[in-house]
Protein backbone atom coordinates (compact mmCIF):
# COMPACT_ATOMS: atom_id res chain seq x y z
CA UNK A 1 0.00 0.00 0.00
CA UNK A 2 2.80 2.34 0.95
CA UNK A 3 5.74 1.73 -1.21
CA UNK A 4 9.41 4.24 -0.70
CA UNK A 5 12.57 4.12 -2.34
CA UNK A 6 15.38 6.07 -3.55
CA UNK A 7 14.21 8.95 -1.30
CA UNK A 8 16.60 11.38 -0.69
CA UNK A 9 16.41 15.45 1.02
CA UNK A 10 18.23 18.21 1.36
CA UNK A 11 17.02 21.55 2.79
CA UNK A 12 18.48 24.71 1.22
CA UNK A 13 18.12 27.26 3.90
CA UNK A 14 18.52 30.49 1.11
CA UNK A 15 18.50 33.05 4.33
CA UNK A 16 21.33 31.45 5.95
CA UNK A 17 23.72 31.64 3.62
CA UNK A 18 22.42 29.41 1.44
CA UNK A 19 23.38 26.42 3.82
CA UNK A 20 22.12 22.73 2.14
CA UNK A 21 21.35 20.33 4.72
CA UNK A 22 21.25 16.94 3.65
CA UNK A 23 18.72 15.07 6.05
CA UNK A 24 18.09 11.69 3.65
CA UNK A 25 19.18 9.31 1.80
CA UNK A 26 18.12 6.31 0.04
CA UNK A 27 15.64 5.83 2.27
CA UNK A 28 13.41 2.61 1.49
CA UNK A 29 10.77 1.18 2.95
CA UNK A 30 7.22 -0.46 2.12
CA UNK A 31 3.97 -1.56 4.50
CA UNK A 32 1.50 -3.96 3.45
CA UNK A 33 -2.55 -3.58 3.75
CA UNK A 34 -2.79 -4.94 7.45
CA UNK A 35 0.27 -4.04 8.38
CA UNK A 36 1.28 -1.29 10.91
CA UNK A 37 5.39 -0.91 10.59
CA UNK A 38 7.01 1.65 13.18
CA UNK A 39 10.03 4.11 12.37
CA UNK A 40 12.58 4.56 14.83
CA UNK A 41 15.53 6.58 15.24
CA UNK A 42 16.78 8.65 17.97
CA UNK A 43 15.56 12.50 17.87
CA UNK A 44 16.87 14.32 14.71
CA UNK A 45 17.16 11.06 12.73
CA UNK A 46 14.26 12.15 10.22
CA UNK A 47 11.50 9.96 11.41
CA UNK A 48 8.66 13.01 10.96
CA UNK A 49 10.36 13.63 7.80
CA UNK A 50 9.80 10.87 6.01
CA UNK A 51 6.52 10.34 7.18
CA UNK A 52 5.44 14.67 6.43
CA UNK A 53 7.54 13.31 2.40
CA UNK A 54 5.28 10.33 2.97
CA UNK A 55 1.72 12.78 3.15
CA UNK A 56 3.39 15.23 0.45
CA UNK A 57 4.14 17.93 2.83
CA UNK A 58 8.04 17.88 2.36
CA UNK A 59 8.95 18.21 -0.99
CA UNK A 60 11.44 14.66 -1.65
CA UNK A 61 14.35 15.39 -3.51
CA UNK A 62 14.45 12.14 -5.67
CA UNK A 63 13.13 8.66 -5.09
CA UNK A 64 9.43 7.35 -5.45
CA UNK A 65 6.66 7.54 -3.26
CA UNK A 66 4.02 4.92 -4.21
CA UNK A 67 0.70 5.01 -1.50
CA UNK A 68 -2.10 3.66 -3.69
CA UNK A 69 -0.96 3.71 -6.66
CA UNK A 70 -0.30 7.12 -6.70
CA UNK A 71 3.28 8.89 -6.87
CA UNK A 72 3.39 11.62 -4.00
CA UNK A 73 6.70 12.39 -5.10
CA UNK A 74 5.94 13.27 -8.96
CA UNK A 75 2.27 14.26 -8.40
CA UNK A 76 0.22 17.09 -9.30
CA UNK A 77 -0.93 19.10 -5.86
CA UNK A 78 -4.61 18.14 -7.13
CA UNK A 79 -3.88 14.47 -6.62
CA UNK A 80 -2.28 14.53 -3.35
CA UNK A 81 -5.53 16.18 -2.34
CA UNK A 82 -7.33 13.92 -3.83
CA UNK A 83 -5.16 10.89 -2.08
CA UNK A 84 -5.35 12.56 1.03
CA UNK A 85 -9.25 12.78 1.37
CA UNK A 86 -10.16 9.38 0.28
CA UNK A 87 -6.78 6.81 0.89
CA UNK A 88 -4.06 8.32 3.28
CA UNK A 89 -5.10 9.81 6.43
CA UNK A 90 -2.73 11.71 8.74
CA UNK A 91 -3.07 12.21 12.78
CA UNK A 92 -0.29 14.31 13.44
CA UNK A 93 1.24 15.49 16.72
CA UNK A 94 -1.10 18.57 17.10
CA UNK A 95 -4.31 19.36 15.92
CA UNK A 96 -4.69 22.57 13.95
CA UNK A 97 -8.23 23.36 13.19
CA UNK A 98 -10.56 26.74 12.39
CA UNK A 99 -11.34 28.46 15.77
CA UNK A 100 -14.50 28.54 17.12
CA UNK A 101 -15.39 25.65 14.71
CA UNK A 102 -17.27 23.19 17.36
CA UNK A 103 -15.28 19.53 18.43
CA UNK A 104 -18.24 17.83 16.73
CA UNK A 105 -18.22 19.11 13.19
CA UNK A 106 -13.83 19.44 13.40
CA UNK A 107 -14.14 15.63 13.99
CA UNK A 108 -16.83 15.13 11.31
CA UNK A 109 -15.45 17.18 8.38
CA UNK A 110 -13.08 14.65 6.57
CA UNK A 111 -16.14 13.11 6.09
CA UNK A 112 -18.00 15.45 4.68
CA UNK A 113 -15.27 16.27 2.53
CA UNK A 114 -15.87 12.85 1.09
CA UNK A 115 -19.97 13.19 0.16
CA UNK A 116 -21.00 11.82 3.51
CA UNK A 117 -24.43 13.11 4.73
CA UNK A 118 -24.37 15.14 7.59
CA UNK A 119 -26.19 13.40 10.05
CA UNK A 120 -24.01 10.09 9.11
CA UNK A 121 -20.81 11.90 9.81
CA UNK A 122 -22.16 13.68 13.00
CA UNK A 123 -23.11 10.10 14.53
CA UNK A 124 -19.48 8.53 13.62
CA UNK A 125 -18.05 11.51 15.02
CA UNK A 126 -20.06 10.97 18.33
CA UNK A 127 -19.51 7.41 18.36
CA UNK A 128 -15.77 8.06 18.38
CA UNK A 129 -15.71 11.15 20.51
CA UNK A 130 -17.70 9.10 22.65
CA UNK A 131 -15.15 5.95 22.48
CA UNK A 132 -12.04 8.18 22.98
CA UNK A 133 -13.78 9.67 26.42
CA UNK A 134 -14.54 13.33 25.35
CA UNK A 135 -17.23 14.23 27.48
CA UNK A 136 -20.10 15.03 25.22
CA UNK A 137 -20.62 18.60 26.92
CA UNK A 138 -17.34 19.41 25.36
CA UNK A 139 -18.60 17.93 21.43
CA UNK A 140 -20.58 21.95 20.73
CA UNK A 141 -17.30 23.77 21.98
CA UNK A 142 -13.70 24.71 20.08
CA UNK A 143 -11.26 22.19 20.92
CA UNK A 144 -8.86 25.49 20.73
CA UNK A 145 -9.14 25.63 24.60
CA UNK A 146 -8.96 21.82 25.56
CA UNK A 147 -6.21 20.55 27.23
CA UNK A 148 -3.03 18.96 25.62
CA UNK A 149 -4.38 15.12 26.03
CA UNK A 150 -7.86 16.25 24.99
CA UNK A 151 -7.13 18.02 21.61
CA UNK A 152 -4.59 14.94 20.92
CA UNK A 153 -7.90 12.98 21.27
CA UNK A 154 -10.05 14.76 18.88
CA UNK A 155 -6.97 14.81 16.74
CA UNK A 156 -7.52 11.26 16.76
CA UNK A 157 -10.83 10.90 16.57
CA UNK A 158 -10.75 12.94 13.33
CA UNK A 159 -8.39 10.79 11.76
CA UNK A 160 -9.83 7.56 12.15
CA UNK A 161 -13.17 8.86 11.37
CA UNK A 162 -12.92 7.87 7.62
CA UNK A 163 -12.07 4.35 7.14
CA UNK A 164 -8.64 5.28 5.44
CA UNK A 165 -6.81 2.37 3.51
CA UNK A 166 -3.71 4.41 4.44
CA UNK A 167 -2.65 5.49 7.84
CA UNK A 168 0.20 8.06 9.43
CA UNK A 169 0.18 8.23 12.76
CA UNK A 170 2.81 10.66 15.12
CA UNK A 171 2.98 9.84 18.27
CA UNK A 172 -0.63 9.05 18.84
CA UNK A 173 -0.39 7.85 22.52
CA UNK A 174 2.24 10.64 23.42
CA UNK A 175 0.34 12.45 26.15
CA UNK A 176 -2.63 9.85 27.13
CA UNK A 177 -3.21 8.59 29.98
CA UNK A 178 -3.46 4.34 30.38
CA UNK A 179 -7.76 4.16 29.67
CA UNK A 180 -7.22 6.56 26.62
CA UNK A 181 -3.99 5.01 25.19
CA UNK A 182 -5.96 1.48 25.39
CA UNK A 183 -8.69 3.03 23.19
CA UNK A 184 -6.44 4.12 21.11
CA UNK A 185 -4.76 0.98 20.45
CA UNK A 186 -7.99 -0.93 19.98
CA UNK A 187 -8.85 1.63 17.19
CA UNK A 188 -4.97 0.99 15.92
CA UNK A 189 -6.11 -3.05 15.97
CA UNK A 190 -9.33 -2.71 14.29
CA UNK A 191 -7.75 -0.17 11.56
CA UNK A 192 -5.39 -3.23 10.77
CA UNK A 193 -8.20 -5.64 10.90
CA UNK A 194 -10.19 -4.07 7.93
CA UNK A 195 -6.94 -4.03 5.64
CA UNK A 196 -5.55 -0.24 6.76
CA UNK A 197 -1.40 -0.18 5.96
CA UNK A 198 -0.05 2.20 8.81
CA UNK A 199 3.04 3.99 9.12
CA UNK A 200 3.53 5.43 12.55
CA UNK A 201 6.27 7.16 15.20
CA UNK A 202 5.86 5.66 18.79
CA UNK A 203 8.37 7.06 21.43
CA UNK A 204 5.80 4.71 24.01
CA UNK A 205 7.67 1.68 22.89
CA UNK A 206 5.27 -0.70 25.33
CA UNK A 207 2.77 0.74 22.71
CA UNK A 208 5.02 -0.13 19.42
CA UNK A 209 5.22 -3.79 20.56
CA UNK A 210 1.26 -4.16 21.05
CA UNK A 211 0.51 -2.77 17.73
CA UNK A 212 3.19 -2.93 15.25
CA UNK A 213 4.43 -5.99 13.02
CA UNK A 214 8.17 -4.45 11.96
CA UNK A 215 9.89 -1.44 12.83
CA UNK A 216 12.24 0.70 10.30
CA UNK A 217 15.37 2.26 11.85
CA UNK A 218 15.62 5.37 9.98
CA UNK A 219 18.92 6.36 11.16
CA UNK A 220 20.39 4.25 8.26
CA UNK A 221 18.78 6.88 5.71
CA UNK A 222 21.01 9.27 7.55
CA UNK A 223 23.71 10.72 5.18
CA UNK A 224 26.75 10.19 5.85
CA UNK A 225 26.04 7.40 8.27
CA UNK A 226 25.19 4.97 5.41
CA UNK A 227 27.76 2.76 3.93
CA UNK B 1 -11.73 17.43 -15.57
CA UNK B 2 -12.33 20.63 -17.42
CA UNK B 3 -10.61 23.35 -15.72
CA UNK B 4 -12.83 26.54 -14.82
CA UNK B 5 -10.70 28.63 -15.29
CA UNK B 6 -6.93 28.69 -17.33
CA UNK B 7 -4.61 31.43 -16.80
CA UNK B 8 -1.64 31.71 -19.08
CA UNK B 9 1.08 34.10 -19.25
CA UNK B 10 -0.92 37.25 -17.60
CA UNK B 11 0.99 40.05 -18.21
CA UNK B 12 0.15 43.67 -17.04
CA UNK B 13 2.44 46.62 -16.82
CA UNK B 14 2.49 50.07 -15.24
CA UNK B 15 4.56 52.00 -17.74
CA UNK B 16 8.25 50.58 -16.98
CA UNK B 17 7.08 48.91 -13.86
CA UNK B 18 5.77 45.35 -13.40
CA UNK B 19 2.52 44.51 -12.23
CA UNK B 20 2.48 41.02 -12.73
CA UNK B 21 4.56 38.92 -15.35
CA UNK B 22 4.06 35.63 -17.32
CA UNK B 23 1.60 34.20 -14.51
CA UNK B 24 -0.23 31.01 -15.45
CA UNK B 25 -2.22 28.22 -13.70
CA UNK B 26 -5.16 26.84 -14.05
CA UNK B 27 -8.13 26.35 -11.08
CA UNK B 28 -10.49 23.14 -11.09
CA UNK B 29 -13.78 23.56 -9.82
CA UNK B 30 -14.45 23.40 -6.36
CA UNK B 31 -10.76 24.68 -5.97
CA UNK B 32 -9.48 26.93 -3.69
CA UNK B 33 -6.26 29.24 -4.92
CA UNK B 34 -4.75 31.35 -2.34
CA UNK B 35 -1.86 34.62 -3.60
CA UNK B 36 0.60 35.37 -0.84
CA UNK B 37 3.00 37.97 -0.98
CA UNK B 38 4.14 41.36 0.50
CA UNK B 39 2.44 44.48 -0.47
CA UNK B 40 3.51 45.39 -3.85
CA UNK B 41 4.22 42.04 -4.93
CA UNK B 42 1.70 42.08 -7.56
CA UNK B 43 -1.41 39.84 -6.15
CA UNK B 44 -4.20 42.12 -6.40
CA UNK B 45 -3.07 43.53 -10.29
CA UNK B 46 -3.60 39.88 -10.90
CA UNK B 47 -6.51 39.51 -9.01
CA UNK B 48 -7.82 42.89 -10.66
CA UNK B 49 -6.69 41.45 -14.00
CA UNK B 50 -8.46 37.82 -13.66
CA UNK B 51 -11.86 39.72 -13.07
CA UNK B 52 -11.45 42.05 -15.53
CA UNK B 53 -11.23 45.09 -13.44
CA UNK B 54 -7.67 46.11 -15.12
CA UNK B 55 -7.17 45.39 -18.76
CA UNK B 56 -3.86 43.17 -19.01
CA UNK B 57 -1.38 43.69 -21.54
CA UNK B 58 -0.92 39.97 -22.95
CA UNK B 59 -1.84 36.65 -21.62
CA UNK B 60 -4.67 34.96 -21.94
CA UNK B 61 -7.61 33.81 -19.36
CA UNK B 62 -9.84 31.64 -20.44
CA UNK B 63 -13.08 30.10 -18.40
CA UNK B 64 -15.07 27.61 -18.91
CA UNK B 65 -18.40 29.52 -20.08
CA UNK B 66 -22.10 27.72 -19.42
CA UNK B 67 -23.01 28.08 -22.56
CA UNK B 68 -20.23 27.53 -24.82
CA UNK B 69 -17.51 26.08 -22.88
CA UNK B 70 -14.01 27.56 -22.41
CA UNK B 71 -13.78 31.36 -23.58
CA UNK B 72 -11.20 33.78 -23.26
CA UNK B 73 -12.50 36.57 -21.25
CA UNK B 74 -10.17 38.92 -22.58
CA UNK B 75 -10.96 38.55 -26.17
CA UNK B 76 -15.05 38.88 -25.03
CA UNK B 77 -17.53 41.87 -25.82
CA UNK B 78 -18.08 43.72 -22.66
CA UNK B 79 -21.51 43.21 -21.99
CA UNK B 80 -20.71 39.70 -21.76
CA UNK B 81 -18.17 40.16 -19.67
CA UNK B 82 -20.50 41.93 -17.33
CA UNK B 83 -23.31 39.68 -17.60
CA UNK B 84 -20.32 37.14 -16.18
CA UNK B 85 -19.38 39.31 -13.84
CA UNK B 86 -23.10 39.26 -12.69
CA UNK B 87 -23.82 35.36 -12.63
CA UNK B 88 -20.94 33.56 -12.65
CA UNK B 89 -18.50 35.33 -11.05
CA UNK B 90 -18.44 37.24 -7.78
CA UNK B 91 -16.15 39.53 -6.51
CA UNK B 92 -15.55 40.23 -3.34
CA UNK B 93 -13.41 43.38 -2.32
CA UNK B 94 -11.42 43.95 0.96
CA UNK B 95 -13.11 46.64 2.03
CA UNK B 96 -17.19 45.99 1.87
CA UNK B 97 -17.70 49.71 1.22
CA UNK B 98 -16.42 48.83 -2.18
CA UNK B 99 -18.57 45.88 -2.86
CA UNK B 100 -22.02 47.49 -1.39
CA UNK B 101 -24.27 50.19 -1.84
CA UNK B 102 -24.16 51.86 1.08
CA UNK B 103 -27.24 53.53 0.61
CA UNK B 104 -29.36 50.76 0.20
CA UNK B 105 -30.73 48.54 2.66
CA UNK B 106 -29.27 45.24 3.03
CA UNK B 107 -32.30 43.21 1.77
CA UNK B 108 -31.69 45.39 -1.32
CA UNK B 109 -27.79 45.00 -1.18
CA UNK B 110 -28.58 41.29 -1.60
CA UNK B 111 -31.47 41.57 -4.18
CA UNK B 112 -30.33 43.87 -6.73
CA UNK B 113 -27.82 41.27 -7.81
CA UNK B 114 -30.56 38.69 -8.41
CA UNK B 115 -32.68 41.85 -9.93
CA UNK B 116 -29.81 41.84 -12.53
CA UNK B 117 -29.84 38.49 -13.97
CA UNK B 118 -33.81 38.77 -14.37
CA UNK B 119 -35.49 37.88 -10.97
CA UNK B 120 -38.68 40.49 -10.63
CA UNK B 121 -40.75 38.77 -8.25
CA UNK B 122 -40.89 40.80 -5.17
CA UNK B 123 -42.11 37.97 -2.47
CA UNK B 124 -39.33 35.75 -4.32
CA UNK B 125 -36.74 38.15 -3.62
CA UNK B 126 -36.93 39.30 -0.31
CA UNK B 127 -37.41 35.16 0.60
CA UNK B 128 -33.86 34.46 -0.92
CA UNK B 129 -32.43 37.95 0.77
CA UNK B 130 -33.89 36.75 4.06
CA UNK B 131 -32.64 33.04 3.28
CA UNK B 132 -28.50 34.50 2.40
CA UNK B 133 -28.76 37.15 5.42
CA UNK B 134 -29.54 33.97 7.75
CA UNK B 135 -26.67 31.75 6.12
CA UNK B 136 -24.20 34.44 7.16
CA UNK B 137 -25.53 34.72 10.31
CA UNK B 138 -27.33 38.53 9.76
CA UNK B 139 -30.55 38.87 11.97
CA UNK B 140 -33.56 39.07 9.57
CA UNK B 141 -34.71 41.59 11.57
CA UNK B 142 -31.84 43.74 10.26
CA UNK B 143 -32.89 43.32 6.24
CA UNK B 144 -34.23 46.39 6.15
CA UNK B 145 -30.89 48.34 8.01
CA UNK B 146 -28.48 50.13 5.62
CA UNK B 147 -24.80 48.96 5.68
CA UNK B 148 -23.54 51.99 7.44
CA UNK B 149 -26.17 50.60 10.68
CA UNK B 150 -23.51 47.46 10.30
CA UNK B 151 -20.18 46.34 11.84
CA UNK B 152 -17.66 46.15 9.78
CA UNK B 153 -17.88 42.23 10.06
CA UNK B 154 -21.36 42.52 9.36
CA UNK B 155 -20.40 44.25 6.16
CA UNK B 156 -18.36 41.75 4.85
CA UNK B 157 -20.62 39.24 5.58
CA UNK B 158 -23.29 41.01 3.64
CA UNK B 159 -21.23 41.82 0.92
CA UNK B 160 -20.43 37.97 0.81
CA UNK B 161 -23.92 37.05 0.90
CA UNK B 162 -24.56 39.90 -1.94
CA UNK B 163 -22.09 37.86 -4.30
CA UNK B 164 -23.14 34.80 -3.27
CA UNK B 165 -27.24 34.78 -4.10
CA UNK B 166 -26.99 34.29 -7.73
CA UNK B 167 -24.77 31.10 -7.35
CA UNK B 168 -21.78 31.82 -9.49
CA UNK B 169 -18.96 29.43 -9.57
CA UNK B 170 -15.87 31.47 -9.19
CA UNK B 171 -15.42 33.91 -6.63
CA UNK B 172 -12.40 36.18 -6.53
CA UNK B 173 -11.21 37.79 -3.12
CA UNK B 174 -9.40 40.36 -2.25
CA UNK B 175 -7.99 40.23 1.68
CA UNK B 176 -11.63 39.11 2.45
CA UNK B 177 -10.99 39.05 6.16
CA UNK B 178 -8.35 41.85 6.28
CA UNK B 179 -9.72 44.68 8.46
CA UNK B 180 -11.65 42.33 10.77
CA UNK B 181 -10.55 41.68 14.51
CA UNK B 182 -9.76 38.07 14.95
CA UNK B 183 -12.71 36.93 16.20
CA UNK B 184 -14.95 38.23 13.15
CA UNK B 185 -11.99 36.38 11.25
CA UNK B 186 -12.37 33.15 12.82
CA UNK B 187 -16.35 33.06 12.01
CA UNK B 188 -15.81 34.25 8.45
CA UNK B 189 -13.30 31.69 7.65
CA UNK B 190 -15.73 28.87 8.80
CA UNK B 191 -18.42 30.43 6.52
CA UNK B 192 -16.34 30.55 3.63
CA UNK B 193 -15.12 27.39 4.37
CA UNK B 194 -18.16 25.70 4.45
CA UNK B 195 -19.98 27.63 1.61
CA UNK B 196 -17.18 26.54 -0.47
CA UNK B 197 -17.75 22.75 0.34
CA UNK B 198 -21.34 23.13 0.37
CA UNK B 199 -21.62 25.08 -3.13
CA UNK B 200 -18.91 23.33 -4.80
CA UNK B 201 -17.53 27.37 -5.71
CA UNK B 202 -14.14 27.63 -6.79
CA UNK B 203 -11.93 30.64 -5.34
CA UNK B 204 -9.28 32.66 -5.87
CA UNK B 205 -7.80 34.83 -2.60
CA UNK B 206 -5.81 36.91 -2.36
CA UNK B 207 -4.29 38.08 1.12
CA UNK B 208 -0.92 38.87 3.09
CA UNK B 209 -2.53 36.24 5.94
CA UNK B 210 -0.47 32.98 5.43
CA UNK B 211 -3.22 31.47 8.39
CA UNK B 212 -5.98 32.38 6.30
CA UNK B 213 -4.65 30.50 3.20
CA UNK B 214 -3.65 27.55 4.68
CA UNK B 215 -7.51 27.10 6.14
CA UNK B 216 -8.84 28.28 3.19
CA UNK B 217 -6.82 27.53 -0.11
CA UNK B 218 -5.79 24.11 -1.21
CA UNK B 219 -3.22 25.09 -3.64
CA UNK B 220 -1.09 28.43 -2.83
CA UNK B 221 0.76 31.02 -5.07
CA UNK B 222 3.89 33.01 -3.49
CA UNK B 223 4.76 36.47 -5.33
CA UNK B 224 7.57 38.53 -5.22
CA UNK B 225 7.89 41.54 -7.78
CA UNK B 226 5.28 40.54 -9.76
CA UNK B 227 6.17 37.28 -10.06
CA UNK B 228 5.29 34.17 -9.29
CA UNK B 229 8.27 32.54 -7.10
CA UNK B 230 6.78 29.47 -5.74
CA UNK B 231 3.17 27.37 -6.24
CA UNK B 232 2.27 24.34 -4.92
CA UNK B 233 0.08 22.00 -2.17
CA UNK B 234 -0.45 24.54 0.33
CA UNK B 235 0.49 23.32 3.30
CA UNK B 236 4.25 21.89 1.20
CA UNK B 237 4.66 25.47 0.47
CA UNK B 238 4.65 26.77 3.98
CA UNK B 239 6.30 23.83 5.44
CA UNK B 240 9.04 22.93 3.07
CA UNK B 241 9.34 26.46 0.77
CA UNK B 242 12.00 26.05 -1.46
CA UNK B 243 12.11 29.55 -2.50
CA UNK B 244 14.01 32.14 -0.33
CA UNK B 245 11.23 35.05 -0.65
CA UNK B 246 9.01 31.84 0.74
CA UNK B 247 11.14 31.10 3.49
CA UNK B 248 11.61 34.30 4.59
CA UNK B 249 7.98 35.01 4.38
CA UNK B 250 7.27 31.86 6.32
CA UNK B 251 9.84 32.13 8.92
CA UNK B 252 8.66 36.02 9.54
CA UNK B 253 5.64 35.19 11.13
CA UNK B 254 5.01 36.38 14.73
CA UNK B 255 3.57 33.37 16.91
CA UNK B 256 0.81 34.94 18.95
Amino acid sequence: MIEVSGLCKNFVLHNQGGAVIPVMRDAALSVAPGECVALVGASGAGKSTLMRMVYGNYLADAGVIRVGGVDVAQAEPRAVLALRRATLGYVSQFLRVVPRVPTLDVVAEPLLALGVARDEARDRARDLLARLNIPERLWPLSPTTFSGGEQQRVNIARGFAHAYPALLLDEPTASLDAANREVVLALIDEAKARGAAILGIFHDEAARDRVCDRVVDVTRFMPGLAA
Amino acid sequence: MTPLLQVNGLTKRYGARIGCADVSFDLCPGEVMGIVGESGSGKSTLLNCLAGHLEADSGAVVFNTRADGPRDVRLMAEPERRMLARTDWAFVHQNPRDGLRMGVSAGGNVGERLMAVGARHYGGIRGQALDWLDRVEIAADRIDDRPTAFSGGMQQRLQIARNLVTGPRLVFMDEPTGGLDVSVQARLLDLLRGLVREMGLSAVIVTHDLAVVRLLAHRLMVMKSGHVVEAGLTDQVLDDPQHGYTQLLVSSVLQA
